[in-house]
């Protein structure tokens, strides 16, 4: 249970998908001009990483690996599909981001409206995809340890863009030289972000 | 003082417009109102007038900052001689030897104020010039907090670069005074902690020019080495040996090595007593901010998984920069929550994260000024979601009503 809790808290904080690996970055620079999209791409993002880590834990650990068809007879136990772990991790990313749009389509289509064509470019959201080559990386033991990183890696994007969507509301009013504004200020204060977060790196649970 | 006035106003129409030296009319100005009172005035309209414009508000919090400032000299002067030690000069008491400390703190903090503001000084004119409005006065106290924050073995060209670089991308980038999001001072402590790390932490850049081979951490640098598994690592044997050395009156006192200004709890809170007394600072912020480290050390220390989270929780915020982090910079009204109810989130989480990096980072005993820099970013997003559950209790009352 502990090391749930603390594979959970590192994918927030210490390996925080935007400010550890700047993964995701186009969506989380588009989107983050108000709170309110922030806050629905974030739960967007919430949603479909804990779904597609564990979905894709089970392919990697039961399909794609060396050895991982074994359970089907022993004549496959030599097999390894990790070749084509890419396409099938995006198959079902993408499948799963379908699955979401639908479901903001039907209940919140103010939102949906509000966050236009990176709804479904989720599915070829980095940091999405980057969470499921992370989980094949670190070789997590089980299926809930994939699933709590999974969801602790889509909280730390949610407070990620959620914190720079609130900054961004707030400068609205500033004097921002002008050649900044925009996307050039969002960078510098990405950066800012950035060093903020180093207070959790080295942190080790 | 009518002599001065009269060449201040003999020179004026030297900087007017369309004169030679129009474009140093930001300068000009600026020396004068720190001076004196600015003649124009507002000529439309009722307004309130006030002798408190932004200028004396900067002045109050750089009065409060003397005692700091006064401590620290006598602090890098004791340090400096006990790690170089002369018969002349009595280390064995903090306050001995009051002249000579003073002098080498005087060597030490004054090329750095120097160069703090004449870096800074020097990017906001640029700015100012370039953007022709007059200069904002926000680096009058970044450029004090600067130095303070800084350990005593510190070379100047860093301190030139990282003011540099806090003023030009932790302030002007967003428009100058009142806009930036991070604290400028801590933006530069932040900036030098990860771009030359060995000068800035570690065990030979507290005591000022310091023979080699010469080993002084600070107690905070002791305490982490706790957190190793291996005991023969440990700098004391057990908590209540680290007490002996680093006892609860030195810690508060600040007869403890660290950077300048921010060793002595006590001289920080005669700051507090000012900074509060005039109003400028936040109550609700200082004091949620020592509620919540006193919080988390209390937690850790029902918890007690490793040494270091053994120390009792009074001992624990005299040490590092906890006060003047809680004092000086969590309560930058600038970069702080703007609501009330924010104020006390803001601070209180503060608090409990600057213990909490502390502890669990072995890398950063000085958690404090990552914690509120920490905050900083996070001030917003409490600020908006306040507001919001403001707005929705309000419709609540209004279709009830």
């Amino acid at each position: 249970m502990q090391e749930l809790v603390n594979i959970f808290v590192k994918g927030i904080f210490i390996e925080n998908m935007i400010f550890a690996y700047f993964l995701g970055m186009c969506s989380y620079l588009a989107v983050s001009k108000t709170v309110k999209t922030a806050v629905g791409l974030g739960a967007a993002v919430i949603f479909v990483l804990g779904i597609t880590v564990p979905i894709n834990y089970l392919l990697e650990n039961y399909v794609l690996k060396e050895g991982a068809l074994a359970w089907l007879s022993a004549d496959f136990a030599d097999i390894d599909l990790s070749f084509l772990s890419f396409i099938m991790f995006i198959a079902v990313i993408a499948s799963m981001v379908q699955l979401v749009e639908m479901i903001v389509e039907k209940f919140a289509p103010a939102l949906y409206g509000a966050l236009g064509i990176f709804l479904p470019l989720i599915a070829v959201n980095c940091a999405i995809l980057g969470g499921a080559l992370f989980m094949q990386d670190r070789q997590y033991s089980s299926i809930a340890e994939a699933t709590s990183f999974g969801l602790g890696s889509g909280v730390g994007w949610f407070l990620a863009i959620v914190a720079i969507a609130a900054i961004r509301e707030k400068i609205r009013y500033s004097h921002v030289p002008a050649p900044l504004r925009g996307l050039g200020i969002t960078f510098i204060i990405t950066g800012l972000m950035g060093i903020a977060f180093m207070s959790f790196m080295g942190i080790t649970l | 003082m009518k002599f001065l006035e009269r060449i201040v106003e003999n020179m004026e129409p030297k900087f007017a417009k369309g004169s030679k030296l129009e474009k140093l009319h930001p300068v000009f100005e600026s020396f004068m109102t720190l001076a004196f009172t600015p003649k124009e005035v507002t000529k439309k309209g009722s307004h309130i007038r006030d002798g408190v414009d932004l200028k004396r508000t900067m002045m109050t919090v750089i009065i409060a900052l003397i005692p700091c400032l006064i401590f620290g000299m006598v602090g890098a002067g004791h340090w400096h001689y006990v790690a170089n030690p002369t018969s002349d000069v009595d280390v064995t008491n903090f306050w001995a030897d009051f002249g000579p400390k003073i002098l080498y703190g005087l060597t030490v903090l004054l090329p750095l104020i120097i160069v703090s503001y004449g870096v800074g000084l020097t990017v906001e004119f640029i700015f100012a010039i370039i953007k022709g409005h007059s200069l904002h006065e926000g680096f009058l106290v970044s450029g004090l907090l600067i130095p303070l924050i800084m350990p005593a073995d510190v070379p100047l060209w860093m301190v030139a670069i990282a003011v540099a670089f806090a003023v030009l991308i932790g302030k002007e980038v967003f428009g100058g005074t009142g806009m930036n999001i991070v604290n400028v001072a801590l933006t530069a402590r932040a900036f030098l902690f990860f771009a030359y790390p060995t000068s800035m932490s570690g065990n030979s850049v507290w005591f000022g020019g310091q023979p080699d081979g010469f080993s002084g951490p600070t107690a905070l640098g002791d305490l982490a080495t706790f957190t190793s598994d291996d005991k023969t690592s440990w700098a004391f044997q057990s908590v209540s040996d680290f007490a002996e050395v680093y006892t609860m009156e030195a810690s508060w006192m600040g007869y403890i090595p660290g950077s300048i200004g921010e060793t002595s709890a006590v001289a920080c809170l005669i700051g507090a007593a000012i900074l509060l007394f005039t109003g400028i600072a936040s109550w609700r912020v200082m004091i949620s901010f020592f509620a919540g480290g006193l919080a988390m050390s209390a937690i850790f220390n029902a918890w007690g998984a490793n040494e270091f989270m053994l120390l009792e929780p009074l001992h624990m915020i005299a040490l590092g920069g906890f006060f003047f982090g809680g004092v000086f910079m969590i309560t930058d009204p600038v970069t702080a929550c703007q609501t009330n109810t924010g104020k006390f989130i803001y601070g209180f989480l503060g608090g409990f994260l600057s213990i909490m990096i502390r502890v669990f980072n072995p890398a950063y005993p000085e958690g404090v000024m990552m914690a509120i820099l920490f905050m900083n970013i996070m001030a917003p997003t409490i600020d908006h979601y306040v507001v919001q559950s403001n707005v929705k209790r309000r419709l609540k009352r209004l279709k009830t009503a």
